[in-house]
Formats: C-alpha cells, sequence, structure tokens
C-alpha cells in the first residue's frame, strides 16, 4: 500500500496521473497466478529464500511497536535483534542472487551487502543515542517514555539521530538516492538486480517482503521518534487509536519521500558511502549531545 | 595406527571436556610432583576459569580428530605433533606456576610449529612456518620477561602468591609487568598489529589442526589475557581496560575488512579469527573498565559475553575450516575463484557450512548473535561510568563492533556464495566429491553444537556467570529471567532466541498457507538463467570473488591502498581484437609496510652496527675480555 502510495504521489508530483494507491496488490495477484520459473544452475537456497525472507520479516513485524507500546514478541528481543534479523533477510537474498550464476544477480548482491553493512553503524548508533536517554533498548518502551515526556523529545540528539536514521531509512529500503525501485537499467539497479531471477509466486514474495520492510522502517521512524498516540494495549480502541495516529505519521513521511525522491537524483554507486558516513556521523553527533547535554 | 592415535585423542578430548564441566560446576583440585620441573616443580590446578578453557579444548578437539579419523590418505603425518599440542594445550589452562606455565606453552606452540611445517616442499608453508616461529617467541620473550619481573617482585614463581601479591605491587611495577603480559597473550591471540602470523600460519596446516589453532589456540591467548587483567596483577588503573577495549575495537573492524579482499578460504578464515578475537576483547575490555569503576554487574556482563563468544566461536570456527578442509580435499585449491557449484556436489558440506557462516556473521537464532548481543548490552551501558573520555571509547567500540556484524555478513555470503553456489568454476570444482561420513559426522556435531548454543543461552549463561564471578570475586548474579527469555540487566533489555526460532519456524508456513488460500499456480518451470540473449551461460559469466569484494575496496581504499595494473595485449591487426588481458588490483598491507619493515629494517641497521665489533682479531677479543672484566669491577 505504502509502495503504491509513494509511485502515486511520485506521479502526481512530476506530473503524471499516476497508477492507483493500491496496484501494488494488483500486481502481486497477478504475480501469483502465474508459473514461477527457476535457473536450472541454482540450489535449494534459491528457492528457501522467498520464504525465509518473508518469514523475517513477520517476525519483525512482531517486535516494531506498530499500533501500540507492546508488541506481541518483545520479550523475545529488541532493536539489536531487529537489525540483525534484517540483516539474516539481506544474507539469504544476496545468496540467492549470486546461486542463478548471472552477473547482474552477483553485482547486485555486493552492492547490497556493502551498502547494508555500512549502513548497520549507524542505525544501531542512532537508536543507542535514544536508547540512552531512555535507559532502556525495548522499542516499546522507549516509545512509551518518549511519549509520557514530550519535552524529552525536544532535543539536538532527537533530531540528529532522526536525520541520521532516516537516511538509513533510504538506503536500507532501496530509495533514491542509493537505489532506484523503478529502473531495470543493470547499472544503476541494486536490489532489482539481486531479484532479477525472480519470478511468479517466489517474485510474489519478494515483492511483499520489500514492501514490508519499507513499511517497518517507516514505522519505527515514526514511532520512535513521534512517539505520540502509541499506549498500552488496553482494548480494541487503544489499538485503532494508535493505528489511526500510525496512519498520520505515514502520511506525513510518505510526502516526504515522495518529494525527496522527485527532487533528488540518484547518486554514483560509490558516493554513496559517502551518504553513509554522512549519515553515521550525524548518529554519533547526536550520541555526543546526549553525553555533553547530560 | 594413525587412526588409533586420533582415535586417542578424541577420547582424550571426552576426558578433558568432562574435567572441564567438572571444574566450571566448581570442582577444584591440585596435582604436584616437585620433581619432575625445575623451579618449582610441576603444578596443576582446576579453578573455573581454567576448567572452562579445559572443556573448551577438549570439545572441540574431540570432532577435529574424528576428522581426522575420516581424512582420506595424508593425515598420518605430524600425527605425534598433533597428540603434543593436543596434549600440552590442555596443561596451559590448568598450569599452577610460571615454570610449568611456560613448558606447556612452548611445547604447544613447537608442536603447532611442526603442524604448520606440515607440507614440507612448499615454500608458502616454510615462511608462514618461519614467522610463526618468530612471533611466537617474541611474544614468548615477553611473557617470560613479564612474569620473571613479578616473580622477582613477589618472591614466588606461583600465580597464587601473584593473585596475594599483586594488590600491594608498586604501580611501575604491575603497569610494566602488565605490559609485557598483555604483549605476550595478544601476540599468541593475534590482536593487530601482532596478527602477521595467523593468516600465514593457519591456512598452512592440515585442516583439522587449523580448526584446533583457531578454535582453541588463539583462546588461550584470551586465556592469559584473562589471567594478567583480572587476576595475577587484580584491578589496575583504567587504562589497561581501555587498551583492551581499542585493541578489540581495531582487530575486530581490520580482521573483518582483510577478509573481505580474501579469496583464499582458509586465509579468510583465519583472518575471520582475528576480527572475533576483537569482539572478544571488547567484552574482556569492558569488562576491566566496569570492574575498576566499582560497578561488578556490568563487569560480570562483560565477562559472560567474552567468554560466551570465546565458546560459541570455537564451535563455528572450527565448523568452518573442517568445511573449507573438505571443500579443499575435494578441489585440490584453496582459491575460492576456482570453485562454485559444490552445494549440489557435496549438499552436507554446504549445508554445514551455510550453519557456519550464518553463525560466524550473528545471524539470529544462532550462537553468534547471542554472544554479540550480549557485548552490544555491555557496551551500551556505559552510561553508568562518569568519565565522557570512557563513554567515548565505548561509543568506538559499538560502533566498530555494528560495522563488523555487517561487514562480517557481507563476508560470508561472499565466502558461501562463491564456494558453493551457481555454476562450478574450474574442473576440479566440478569433479568434487562428498567428504567422508566420519568427517560429516564432525561437521554435523559442530553444527549441531552452534544451534543449540544459540538456542539455549538461558542453560549456558548462568555456568559463564559463575565462571566470571570466580574470576571477579564477587556473586554470580549477570542475569535473569525464566527458561525462555533471558534479561539483562532488570529491564534494560531481554532475549528469547527460542521464542525468535519458533516464530521464525511458523512464519515460514505463512507463505505456503497463503498460497493455498489465495489460489496462487504452484507450476515451477526449471529454465536457464537470464543472460541477456546470450546464447550460452558459462561459469567465466558468474560474477567473481574478487569483483564481489570490490566496492569495499573502493569504499576502504585509504586502508587497502590498492594498486591497480592492467596489461593488455591487442591483436596485430586491429586494436579491436584481444588477445588477452590480465588485470592485477591487489592490496598491500599497511602493517607489514609501515609497522614490520621498518621495524625489520631497525633491526638489520642494528645488527649491522653490532657486527662491526666482531672484526675476527683475536687480539681485539682479548681487548674487550679485559674491558668488560674492567667495567664489572668498577660497577660491582
Amino acid at each position: 500500500m505504502l509502495v503504491g502510495a509513494l509511485r502515486t504521489l511520485k506521479a502526481r508530483l512530476v506530473g503524471r496521473r499516476g497508477p492507483r494507491p493500491w496496484q501494488p496488490y494488483a500486481d502481486l495477484k497477478k504475480l501469483l497466478a502465474k508459473e514461477a520459473v527457476v535457473s536450472t544452475t541454482t540450489s535449494w537456497v534459491f528457492r528457501a529464500t522467498p520464504y525465509v525472507l518473508v518469514a523475517t520479516l513477520l517476525v519483525t513485524a512482531l517486535i516494531v511497536p506498530v499500533a501500540t507500546v507492546r508488541p506481541p514478541l518483545a520479550f523475545a528481543g529488541n532493536i539489536i535483534l531487529l537489525v540483525y534479523l534484517f540483516l539474516l533477510g539481506t544474507f539469504f537474498l544476496a545468496l540467492a542472487g549470486l546461486d542463478a550464476g548471472s552477473a547482474f544477480g552477483g553485482m547486485g548482491s555486493s552492492r547490497e551487502v556493502a551498502v547494508a553493512a555500512l549502513a548497520e553503524p549507524t542505525v544501531i548508533v542512532a537508536v543507542f543515542a535514544l536508547a540512552l536517554r531512555a535507559d532502556t533498548i525495548d522499542l516499546g518502551r522507549i516509545v512509551e517514555r518518549f511519549g509520557g515526556e514530550p519535552w524529552l523529545a525536544a532535543n539536538p540528539a532527537h533530531l540528529l539521530a532522526f536525520a541520521a536514521f532516516f537516511i538509513v531509512m533510504l538506503a536500507e529500503t532501496g530509495r533514491l538516492p542509493v537505489d532506484n525501485p523503478s529502473t531495470h537499467l543493470e547499472l544503476t539497479m541494486i536490489h532489482e538486480a539481486m531479484v532479477l531471477e525472480y519470478s511468479g509466486r517466489y517474485l510474489a514474495l519478494v515483492e511483499w517482503a520489500a514492501a514490508m520492510k519499507l513499511f517497518l522502517f517507516m514505522t519505527l521512524l515514526a514511532n520512535l521518534f513521534v512517539p505520540w498516540g502509541l499506549t498500552e494495549p488496553t482494548g480494541p480502541g487503544a489499538v485503532l487509536r494508535g493505528l489511526l495516529a500510525l496512519a498520520g505519521k505515514l502520511a506525513v513521511l510518505t510526502m516526504a519521500v515522495a518529494v525527496l525522491e522527485t527532487a533528488v537524483a540518484k547518486l554514483r554507486l560509490f558516493r554513496v558511502p559517502e551518504l553513509l558516513a554522512g549519515s553515521f556521523a550525524l548518529a554519533f553527533l547526536s550520541l555526543m549531545a546526549v553525553f555533553l547535554v547530560r | 595406527m594413525t587412526r588409533l592415535a586420533y582415535g586417542l585423542v578424541a577420547l582424550f578430548g571426552v576426558a578433558a571436556a568432562g574435567l572441564g564441566g567438572y571444574g566450571v560446576l566448581g570442582g577444584a583440585g591440585t596435582l604436584r610432583l616437585a620433581w619432575l620441573v625445575p623451579l618449582g616443580g610441576l603444578e596443576l590446578t582446576l579453578d573455573p576459569l581454567g576448567g572452562l578453557f579445559l572443556g573448551l579444548i577438549g570439545f572441540t578437539a574431540v570432532p577435529a580428530s574424528v576428522y581426522a579419523m575420516g581424512y582420506p590418505d595424508g593425515g598420518g603425518r605430524g600425527r605425534f605433533a598433533y597428540v603434543v599440542f593436543v596434549v600440552a594445550m590442555c596443561l596451559v589452562p590448568l598450569a599452577a606456576n610460571a615454570m610449568t606455565f611456560v613448558i606447556a606453552w612452548e611445547l604447544m606452540s613447537l608442536a603447532s610449529y611442526f603442524l604448520v611445517l606440515h607440507d614440507r616442499e612448499s615454500k608458502e608453508s616454510i615462511r608462514a612456518a618461519w614467522i610463526y616461529a618468530v612471533m611466537t617467541h617474541a611474544g614468548l620473550a615477553c611473557l617470560l620477561a613479564g612474569m620473571l619481573l613479578l616473580g622477582a617482585d613477589v618472591g614466588s614463581l606461583r600465580f597464587a602468591d601473584w593473585r596475594e601479591a599483586a594488590p600491594a605491587l608498586g604501580p611501575t611495577t604491575r603497569n610494566a609487568a602488565f605490559l609485557l603480559l598483555a604483549l605476550g597473550f595478544a601476540g599468541k591471540a593475534g590482536v593487530i598489529p601482532l596478527h602477521v602470523w595467523l593468516p600465514l600460519a593457519h591456512p598452512a596446516a592440515p585442516s583439522h589442526v587449523s580448526a584446533l589453532m583457531s578454535g582453541v589456540m588463539i583462546k588461550l591467548g584470551v586465556y592469559g589475557l584473562l589471567r594478567a587483567s583480572f587476576d595475577w596483577l587484580g584491578t589496575g588503573p583504567p587504562w589497561w581496560g581501555a587498551a583492551l577495549l581499542i585493541a578489540g575495537a581495531v582487530s575486530s573492524v581490520i580482521g573483518v575488512l582483510y577478509a573481505l579482499v580474501e579469496h583464499d578460504l582458509k586465509r579468510l578464515l583465519a583472518f575471520h579469527s582475528i576480527e572475533n578475537i576483537g569482539i572478544i576483547l571488547l567484552g574482556i575490555g569492558s569488562a576491566a573498565l566496569y570492574q575498576i569503576a566499582g560497578l561488578d554487574a556490568l563487569a560480570l556482563l562483560g565477562l559472560v559475553a567474552a567468554l560466551y563468544h570465546t565458546v560459541n566461536h570455537a564451535a563455528f570456527k572450527a565448523l568452518l575450516f573442517l568445511g573449507a578442509g573438505a571443500v579443499v580435499h575435494a578441489t585440490g585449491t584453496r582459491n575460492m575463484e576456482a570453485m562454485g557449484g559444490l552445494i549440489k556436489r557435496m549438499p552436507w558440506t554446504a549445508a554445514c557450512f551455510l550453519v557456519g557462516s550464518a553463525a560466524i556473521a550473528a545471524l539470529p537464532p544462532l550462537n553468534g548473535f547471542v554472544s554479540e548481543w550480549l557485548t552490544f548490552l555491555a557496551l551500551f551501558q556505559n552510561t553508568r561510568l562518569d568519565a565522557v573520555g570512557q563513554n567515548l571509547i565505548f561509543t568506538l567500540g559499538i560502533a566498530s563492533l555494528a560495522l563488523t556484524g555487517g561487514l562480517a555478513m557481507a563476508c560470508f555470503v561472499k565466502a558461501f556464495g562463491i564456494t558453493f553456489l551457481a555454476l562450478p568454476r574450474s574442473d576440479a570444482a566440478a569433479r568434487a566429491h562428498e567428504a567422508s561420513p566420519m568427517m560429516r559426522l564432525a561437521m554435523l556435531a559442530l553444527a549441531a553444537a552452534c544451534v543449540a548454543l544459540g538456542l539455549g543461552p538461558t542453560l549456558v549463561v548462568p555456568a559463564f556467570g559463575s565462571v566470571a564471578a570466580a574470576l571477579l570475586r564477587t556473586a554470580p548474579q549477570a542475569t535473569g529471567g525464566d527458561w525462555l527469555t533471558l534479561r539483562v540487566s532488570g529491564e534494560f533489555a531481554s532475549l528469547s532466541t527460542a521464542a525468535i526460532a519458533i516464530a521464525l519456524a511458523a512464519s515460514l508456513l505463512v507463505p505456503l498457507v497463503a498460497f493455498r488460500i489465495l489460489g496462487a499456480s504452484r507450476q515451477t518451470r526449471p529454465y536457464e538463467t537470464w543472460g541477456c540473449g546470450r546464447i550460452v551461460q558459462t561459469a567465466r559469466m558468474e560474477y567473481t570473488a574478487t569483483a564481489f569484494a570490490n566496492p569495499f575496496k573502493r569504499v576502504f581504499d585509504f586502508f587497502y591502498r590498492p594498486t591497480k595494473r592492467l596489461d593488455i595485449e591487442f591483436h596485430p591487426e586491429s586494436r579491436f581484437f584481444v588477445e588477452r588481458i590480465e588485470y592485477e588490483n591487489p592490496t598491500r598491507s599497511i602493517f607489514d609496510d609501515w609497522l614490520y619493515r621498518p621495524a625489520l629494517n631497525l633491526l638489520h641497521a642494528g645488527a649491522r652496527a653490532v657486527g662491526t665489533l666482531q672484526s675476527g682479531s683475536a687480539n681485539q677479543y682479548l681487548a674487550y675480555i679485559l674491558a668488560a672484566l674492567l667495567l664489572m669491577l668498577v660497577f660491582a
């Protein structure tokens, strides 16, 4: 849904009418009905990967505080687990990219893992800056703490961490200026090159997983840094309120990403590390701010 | 005969693991044979820390020996050295005085030297063994100096006496002893910049020995560091902890960076050992800093993380080396660029190697993740320290651990993907064969250990907690929670890998159910890989390991300082037909260029300068003797 809305918004911004926001669901339905073509070069790793990928995202969805501050699997892990679950998905996807033996897949894998590896320190340090001020690294509790004391969020450390995390979100979910989700030109693509060999139901899973990852990252960004509206899961009303608040926050964020994607061009691949280094610097500054303002 | 020897070592390993387990659970014992060794006699003591490392050695020696039993041909040569190696390693954590320790240490080093020199024909092996011998003896010299310094000041060579007397010693002696001991042990552990021998020596030895060297022997360096910084010398000044933490951060990042551009499978694994030692040191360093600040609960957490990672690394690194050994045996090369497609020919080895790769890349829910998670938590809580300088060092540790995690993942995508997936890149790889049943058994056991250590942290962490508490001399209380969930520092964080594993397994079924409900097509058509319309797909069109690592080479070029050489030979008729292209893009080691070469040059220059004394004239030598005698009389 978010992917569709983003595409629609982008199209509107450049003056096209664009597809309807629910177009991705139609795409998925069509993909599911098609037969899957699997390369003879591949092994079981290639066929297992979409399932593993979807599984990692389903589990992360149970850890991220989406509508309430008590996600169902919160006891089982926290932000570090979240980051490494995303890495687990990337690990398998990159292996699958190599499995077909085509140069595209390898190129995509190589670039994807490079971006993922360089983005990781930023996520950890940015969240650490937040965790320090909330005194826990449990995601739900961070949200709760900041939701309870809004003045805590009005702090340079918070803003810097937000900026750092935003850049990482763009990189991790393959948006401009790091990767271009709508290209199929081999020299510019990262994620698309890696999943080039997938088709039919496997492609449906991979596409769904990519959209889900975008949703989860945006939710994380929205709820961690703008924590209002989320409460304890006291009843359906609280959950509904949380969802509504989330929808509002996501609408703003989607708008921002769409404007950004329309306004900036894709960076050359080897400029991406500079961007990520910049985001790391922001995260680090945020941490410094925590230590110094303390 | 050969099999018998390895079988006996396996049994010995079981016994050592049992004795070690007994020690971890609080069992103690002492064995003294005063007549056997000069200067204090042979003295062995079992305590929790020693028991843990003894158990670790036994636990790794069993699969390594079983693997060696199944190793077709070879394995015969070096079996004596192998037996000595394992027994000497077992003696090191039990040694209770300096003499016993040094003898066991040296036996272990010498035996491993002969094992590194396994392939006596190859120049590379000889060079590796030579560098190993030099580095290990430089380390031994540091250790001896440190131990003699302590021994002379305390007036005893027994470790128990050092423990008593250390807090009362002067700061100069303690600092000097710490520096010397830490240098010696860090050299054995392969901490950067003392790592140069490691990536040369480990690959040169046979694979079951590499597994032991990487999995266990370098851990004895960690053991020594733990002993030196927590036990023998008592609580030290903050710079000890800070030095360990910084060494850990540097080793972890640089180790994995070197591994990324390495395409020799076994050398790649050896570089990862450096990385993992770095991660262990992050835990130890944080524990030292917390202990100095009086935060015993946090010190315990850091130490538990370090010990857990030590055990985990032994499990997955031994597994990976055994897997690499099977691959090298099957293809006859260590070069990843000549492998590929092995998953179809060696499915068991590939599956085990995949488990090991995921574990070392710290992917949940395997064991590497749990110990890195604990290390993260130990580093995260540095806000309890009220010193901005130390906080900064901790932050450096956090960032480097996160970067290491990402890069290790990238590196093992390369290692597994290029070695096992896609099409075979050489005839040897196309004709590869599966490992023998014994070898498979050894690998499967280690893979099972990786999974078990990942899923059952709640069972093993209390054991590590009691070992760490005994070392720190505090009450054993690091973590809480029930059998399912590990809880750290009250409400700070919790983890349940078992729940994650169950959730992941259940989620794997979700798409299958969804397919059925949505009526998805179940047809699959095998077809060749899409190749932009090219007619044939060959292995030459695959992405290579070099290409895979290239983005990293470009990003970190300030560190790798790659040199480029492109050599094209055109057809004499036209420049549009190329006959031959040669492309080289090697990296240069900054440690070789900036540390070891100048140091060696200095040594050579010094030797030449001293060499002028040696003129060959007997008269002059007599004059030296006279001068020396006079000097001694003056000063005495």
